[in-house]
């Protein structure tokens, strides 16, 4: 029986991928356990095995191939004595869209753009900042030998040294206390959370200790650090690993809390966080690390914290999210373009200090207004968005403020169910046909 | 008899743990004259500002909690007494020993307790939350067993700059029960970071004795597991203070790692101004004063000694009840801070 060898995923959140190098070719025999072809991601690289005896009767996607879709048939494999069926060409891999829209008026308009991946513009922004400040190190589990759990540190150990790109034992809350005492003696510490799931052993250090510290001390005391690692789900990794801290961290004064939706943002805030004399929370996605944007060439380009960003301009309904949110913001702003409405997506980018004044300018000018984003509903982030808007543009609103939110319970497991948790963009332009009586 | 270093000796370059002699008395740890002067004064001053903040708490000037440190103070007077200077000194909140020992100055620190603008915070930290980078001081801090990963964090900057600094991390029997505490000691050892672990073990975590709340109540050996030395001192002590310190900071300061030193010491007073301290008997406290007092102790060597006189002694608590007096007057009569302050320093 023929056997479909499937292009296979290196991690619960990989689309696509380069098919690297054939290991065997057509009409060679085949046990289990023989390496058949090289993968690569920007992340890893992994080797696909056969997984019963045979030949391998048909090579589907050659040599060199990039973005090829995970599950896309690379190859045939039959047992030995069956005829080779004819095999048909192999479904082209799915486009990902990519709906952003340009990048705001930060950007210099003759600046040279290159395109980065998240995961590479935040490495860029980490290495230009450790050339420029002695005083900046990263600390974190798997940051140095491994270069980071999700790839986002490579090449940094190799540049820097172990003096300054240190592995830690898994100890959340002893390396976060470790990083702020060192803050406190004037080092620039970034320190990386595995996944912020995983800071919350760490929220006393990060609350009372680098939040609170400056205004405990009458400012004598500084605490320049940056708390980063991915927020917010990933994919089918349930509860426990699948939630959005935006809010909490927001609630917090002595804090900033910044969430880059694109590579440009990333890079850009990054750097401004490496450099603030604040404890900043900055929160990435996991399934962001991997999508690709232009980004402003060179090592100067910094985006200023508590500015937002207006990704796409609109006249009749304001859509405001962050992060991944952008995601579904932009996408329901494309579909509801196609339906005859100008939607305005605001794209927060720092969650504190909150950049009100440029909602309270799109509210006023479109009356309209639903919030985005994967976390919960209840003290959320749109929570704190319809309070401003309350008290800042009532008058000037044609319909309630709607937020669409992560659903009201952990996340689960079931790749459906899971879905169901999760806004989607056909929420978004349900609210924002609502809030038009359409 | 806290002595261990067995697994110390063998992972440590082959050097020798610093090793706690049978009598701390018998370990060249005489003090000059001057030493016994030095350490009269400085803990004289810590008694006396604490017997005045706990009058000024009863007479409602300061509020909040007020943790005095009346009985531990050879712990801190020896230490510095050990100290070079850039080292820097991390506690919790029984901290008014600590800044008075670090030379921050009386009159900040008792109006900071009265909530003043001239308080060492601005009168926004209090008791609990007081800092001097100056004087190398980083706190002052509320959360128990919170100051411990951050004074290895100050060590670790100290390492990354090659300073030749040590951080001084204090921490009481109560502490050190706290998961953090074990976290810190892992990574301190693993990285050889120039950090001094101070247990101050005055035998109640709260109203909590340490056989009620440790399974091992021999705090040296807390770093066991993680191949730090610990000594036992006899903390009512100020020359034995002083001899350990010294021997646990050179240990420290030629990149050997981290050390501890459990200091055996005791409050007389509550734990905060609200206890009662019905958890112990008023003998036990009053056995203890007559018998250990760590101030007394030297009064006893200079007089017999005649080193100093009644006289001059009577003097310097004369001039340091002054010293006190004049910063509760300070503190008793500066402003509140200005109203605008709520919002400043939240963010630099």
């Amino acid at each position: 029986m023929a056997t479909n060898i499937l292009m296979p995923a290196l991690s619960p959140t990989m689309e696509k991928g380069r098919l690297a190098k054939w290991l065997k070719k057509e009409g060679d025999a085949v046990r289990s356990g023989d390496v058949l072809a090289e993968i690569e991601t920007d992340k890893a690289t992994m080797e696909v095995e056969a997984i019963e005896d045979g030949t391998l009767v048909k090579i589907l996607v050659p040599d060199g191939t990039d973005n090829v879709a995970v599950n896309t048939p690379i190859a045939v494999i039959e047992a030995d004595g069956e005829d080779v069926q004819a095999l048909g060409p192999p479904a082209p891999a799915a486009a990902l869209s990519e709906s952003a829209k340009g990048f705001g008026p930060a950007i210099p308009k003759d600046k040279a753009m290159v395109t980065l991946s998240v995961r590479e513009a935040l490495r860029d922004a980490m290495a230009e900042e450790m050339r420029r400040d002695d005083s900046v190190f990263i600390i974190g589990e798997e940051v140095a030998e491994y270069e980071g759990a999700y790839k986002v540190t490579q090449g940094l150990l190799q540049e820097f040294g172990a003096r300054r790109v240190v592995d830690t034992p898994i100890t959340e809350h002893g390396f976060a206390g470790l990083g702020i005492g060192a803050a406190f003696a004037g080092l620039r510490p970034i320190v990386e959370f595995m996944t912020f799931n995983f800071a919350m052993q760490a929220m006393d250090q990060i609350i009372n200790s680098a939040a609170k510290t400056r205004y405990m001390s009458g400012a004598q005391m500084d605490c320049p650090i940056v708390f980063r690692g991915p927020n917010g789900a990933a994919a089918r990794v349930a509860a426990q690993h699948s939630q959005d801290y935006a809010a909490w961290y927001s609630h917090i004064p002595g804090l900033k809390v910044v969430t880059p939706y694109t590579a440009a943002d990333a890079k850009g805030l990054l750097k401004s966080a490496i450099r603030d004399p604040n404890p900043v929370i900055f929160l990435e996605n996991e399934i962001l690390y991997g999508h690709k944007f232009e980004v402003p060439a060179g090592d100067d380009f910094l985006v200023p914290i508590g500015k937002a960003r207006i990704a796409r301009a609109g006249k009749d309904v304001t859509l405001v999210s962050f992060g991944i949110g952008m995601d579904y913001a932009l996408k329901a702003a494309d579909e509801l373009e196609r339906e005859g409405v100008s939607a305005e997506a605001i794209d927060l980018r720092t969650i504190r200090p909150m950049d009100s004044e440029t909602i309270i300018q799109s509210v006023k000018k479109t009356g309209r207004c639903i919030t985005v984003e994967e976390g919960w509903p209840q003290s959320g982030v749109g929570a704190e968005i319809m309070a401003k808007i309350m008290e800042d543009a009532f008058d000037y609103l044609d319909a309630p403020v709607m937020r669409i939110c992560g659903k009201d319970v952990p996340m689960p497991y079931a790749a459906n169910l899971e879905k169901l948790a999760l806004p989607n963009v056909k929420e978004v332009v349900q609210a924002a046909k609502a809030v038009l009586y359409r | 008899m806290g002595l261990f270093m067995a697994a110390a000796t063998s992972t440590n370059r082959g050097k020798t743990a610093p090793r706690k002699t049978q009598n701390a008395r018998a370990n060249g740890a005489a003090f000059s004259k001057e030493e016994e002067l030095a350490a009269f004064r400085n803990m004289l001053l810590i008694r006396r500002f604490e017997e005045k903040a706990g009058q000024m708490y009863g007479m409602g000037l300061i509020g909040g909690f007020c943790h005095l440190y009346i009985g531990q103070e050879a712990v801190v007077t020896g230490v510095i007494m050990a100290a070079a200077e850039g080292d820097q000194t991390i506690t919790g909140y029984r901290d008014h020993g600590h800044m008075l020992g670090c030379g921050m100055d009386p009159k900040a620190v008792m109006a900071e307790l009265t909530g003043r603008k001239s308080g060492a915070s601005k009168g926004k930290g209090g008791s609990m939350h007081m800092f001097s980078k100056a004087n190398h001081f980083y706190g002052g801090h509320g959360i128990v067993g919170a100051q411990v990963p951050l004074g290895s964090g100050l060590a670790f900057a100290n390492r990354y700059r090659r300073n030749g600094n040590i951080c001084f991390t204090y921490f009481g029997d109560g502490a050190a029960n706290q998961g953090q505490v074990y976290e810190s000691f892992n990574m301190a050892e693993l990285w050889k970071l120039p950090v001094v672990y101070i247990i101050e073990n005055n035998r109640y975590a709260m109203g909590t004795s340490v056989t009620r709340s440790s399974a091992l109540t021999d705090f040296s050996k807390r770093g066991q597991s993680f191949n730090i030395p610990g000594e036992q001192v006899d903390g009512m002590d100020v020359r034995a203070v002083k001899a350990a310190a010294t021997r646990a900071a050179e240990w420290c300061r030629t990149g050997d790692g981290p050390m501890i030193l459990e200091m055996q010491t005791y409050r007389y007073r509550g734990h905060s101004m609200s206890d009662p301290a019905k958890y112990r008997s008023k003998d036990e406290v009053q056995k203890m004063r007559e018998e250990r007092d760590p101030i007394e102790q030297v009064r006893a060597r200079l007089l017999t000694s005649k080193q100093a006189s009644e006289d001059d002694l009577k003097k310097i608590d004369a001039a340091i009840r002054a010293v006190v007096a004049e910063a509760a007057e300070f503190a008793s009569h500066e402003p509140e801070p200005d109203p605008a302050e709520i919002w400043t320093d939240v963010l630099g």
